[in-house]
């Protein structure tokens, strides 16, 4: 079984005034992380909630198991595929938050055939 | 299985320009997005766009977005979002993956507006968390007005690199400096002179040799290149940040193109393998048509030109003809030669050349 530590910078990352854009936060929204009760907002990507909630490690490395955070934020990568609601290699940076989400780092470990 | 006369995959600039003539032709339209939202990447450009005025320079790349967007309103097209399509077949068919599904789609034409991915950069621990690539910040701040954190090194100098660091300042982070490996900058100067006025450090001639950090990024250490790109020993320099932002270019979006087996070419002044296409931008698999940074990174100007042709072509092939064919079809042709005229087009020219089209 693959380990995560569950660590959190604490920091608010949220863009407060922005001289072009405006960010609506009119929703919360309640999901959890690795079993932790977490909330974003109506709009956000599950990977952009988690940065925000100071979550920079997303997935493991398949051999050496080193931490990865995301990279690209357009699904190529794969980098920053978590298990949601169950379903596995689901793309965070590609998957809006929707209420009561459970979200977790892939679990299952990879088996390689040579 | 699903039918229809054009199949479009990707909604960015190229695909919806596509989308738009080949409906004015009276075709059944598809388009087939993976992301939540249509746009591509100029749903995350928050500047005013330089190019020419029939490709809307001078606007945000957001509002031209938005611009594209209203001009399919009201129109068959039939949307498909969170939507990637896995697969290819010479019978003009395609699979989509959606919702944890996949589905078959069959089209007279296909159109690939696949657009590019982000170069990575190799150094010792280039994958710690908190290293990412210039346009996942830009989606993350622009989109979302979520930070990638409080003090960022930008690696590259291309006009990317430059509005990057820009909108990142906008967003009130701190550009703690901009390393480029070669010995002068890579995109326009204005937009540089802009960096340095707010106090960017610009250093030039040095690249990343590793990264800290403890399970994230904690620093970087730069060292400094000589004029054949050769470390200089004992010239390693510590920068602290949490996080680094990499900008050295884009590569097309060559996958599904490449699994069908189409005729492709490797094309440095193009960004990588590219499809060899006909003029009517035809690619070697029959009736599958490609245009925008996925034939060779360019610019969403050329990229909604090239959609713009590459959708009356597939229409025409198709035995749908516009009502302006020949009108448009001399107009779009002369928009891209003056798109591509002067030393800013030298190195796209020199490029396409190297496909079979001639812009000299
Ligand atoms: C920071 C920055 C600044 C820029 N500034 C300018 C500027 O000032 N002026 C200018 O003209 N250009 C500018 N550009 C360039 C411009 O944004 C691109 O050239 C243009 O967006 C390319 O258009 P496209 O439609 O080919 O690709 P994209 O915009 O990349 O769109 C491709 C779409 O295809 C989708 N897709 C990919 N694969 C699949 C699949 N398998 N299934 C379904 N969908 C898929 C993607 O999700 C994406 O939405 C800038 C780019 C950046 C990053
Ligand atoms: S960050 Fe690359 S696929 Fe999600």
């Amino acid at each position: 079984m693959i380990k995560y530590v569950l660590e959190e910078s604490g920091e608010d990352m949220r863009i407060d005034e922005h001289p072009i854009l405006t960010f609506a936060k009119d929703k919360k929204i309640r999901f959890t992380f690795n079993g932790k009760e977490m909330f974003g907002y109506l709009g956000d990507t599950i990977a952009a909630a988690l940065v925000d909630n100071g979550i920079m490690e997303f997935s493991k490395s398949v051999i050496h198991e080193r931490p990865r955070g995301f990279y690209c934020a357009i699904g190529n990568c794969g980098s920053c595929n978590m298990t949601v609601n169950g379903v596995e290699n689901v793309k965070t940076c590609l998957t809006l938050l929707e209420e009561n989400m459970v979200v977790e780092n892939e679990l299952s470990e990879v088996i390689i055939n040579d | 299985m699903i039918e229809k006369d054009l199949v479009v995959i990707g909604g960015g600039p190229a695909g919806l320009s596509a989308c738009k003539v080949a409906l004015d032709a009276g075709m059944k339209v598809a388009v087939f997005e993976r992301s939540f939202l249509l746009g591509g990447q100029l749903v995350k450009q928050t500047h005013k766009f330089f190019g020419s005025e029939s490709q809307y320079a001078r606007t945000r790349g957001i509002d031209i977005a938005k611009i594209l967007i209203d001009e399919l309103d009201n129109t068959d097209l039939e949307v498909f979002l969170n939507a990637t399509v896995v697969g290819l077949y010479k019978d003009n068919v395609i699979t989509v993956y959606q919702d944890n599904k996949y589905f078959k789609v069959k089209a007279k034409a296909i159109i690939i507006a696949t657009g590019a991915s982000e170069k990575f950069l190799a150094f010792e621990n280039n994958d710690l968390p908190g290293i990412y690539g210039a346009g996942a910040v830009q989606t993350l701040m622009n989109i979302h007005g979520v930070l990638p954190g409080k003090e960022v090194v930008m690696v590259g100098s291309g006009n990317i690199g430059l509005i990057v660091s820009y909108q990142l300042i906008q967003a009130g982070v701190k550009v703690k400096a901009l390393i480029e490996a070669a010995g002068k900058i890579g995109g326009y100067q204005v937009h540089a002179s802009k960096l340095r006025r707010l106090g960017v450090d610009i250093i030039t001639n040095t690249t990343v040799k590793r990264a800290v950090g403890d399970g994230k990024i904690e620093k970087i250490v730069t060292v400094k290149l000589d004029d054949s790109w050769n470390e200089i020993e004992g010239s390693e320099q510590e920068i602290s940040c949490d996080a680094l932002c990499i900008s050295v270019g884009l590569s097309p979006m060559h996958m599904l193109l490449s699994m069908a087996e189409a005729n492709m070419t490797y094309v440095g002044e193009l960004g990588g393998l590219v499809p060899i296409k006909s003029c009517d931008y035809e690619t070697s698999l029959a009736h599958v048509y490609a245009c925008g940074d996925v034939t060779g990174i360019e610019e969403a100007s050329s990229a909604m030109v090239e959609g713009k042709i590459a959708g009356l072509m597939a229409a025409k092939h198709a035995g749908f003809i516009h009502p302006d064919y020949e009108a448009l079809e001399n107009e779009l042709n002369n928009q891209l030669c003056v798109l591509r005229q002067g030393p800013c087009g030298e190195k796209i020219r020199c490029g396409l050349k190297k496909v079979g089209e001639v812009y000299d």
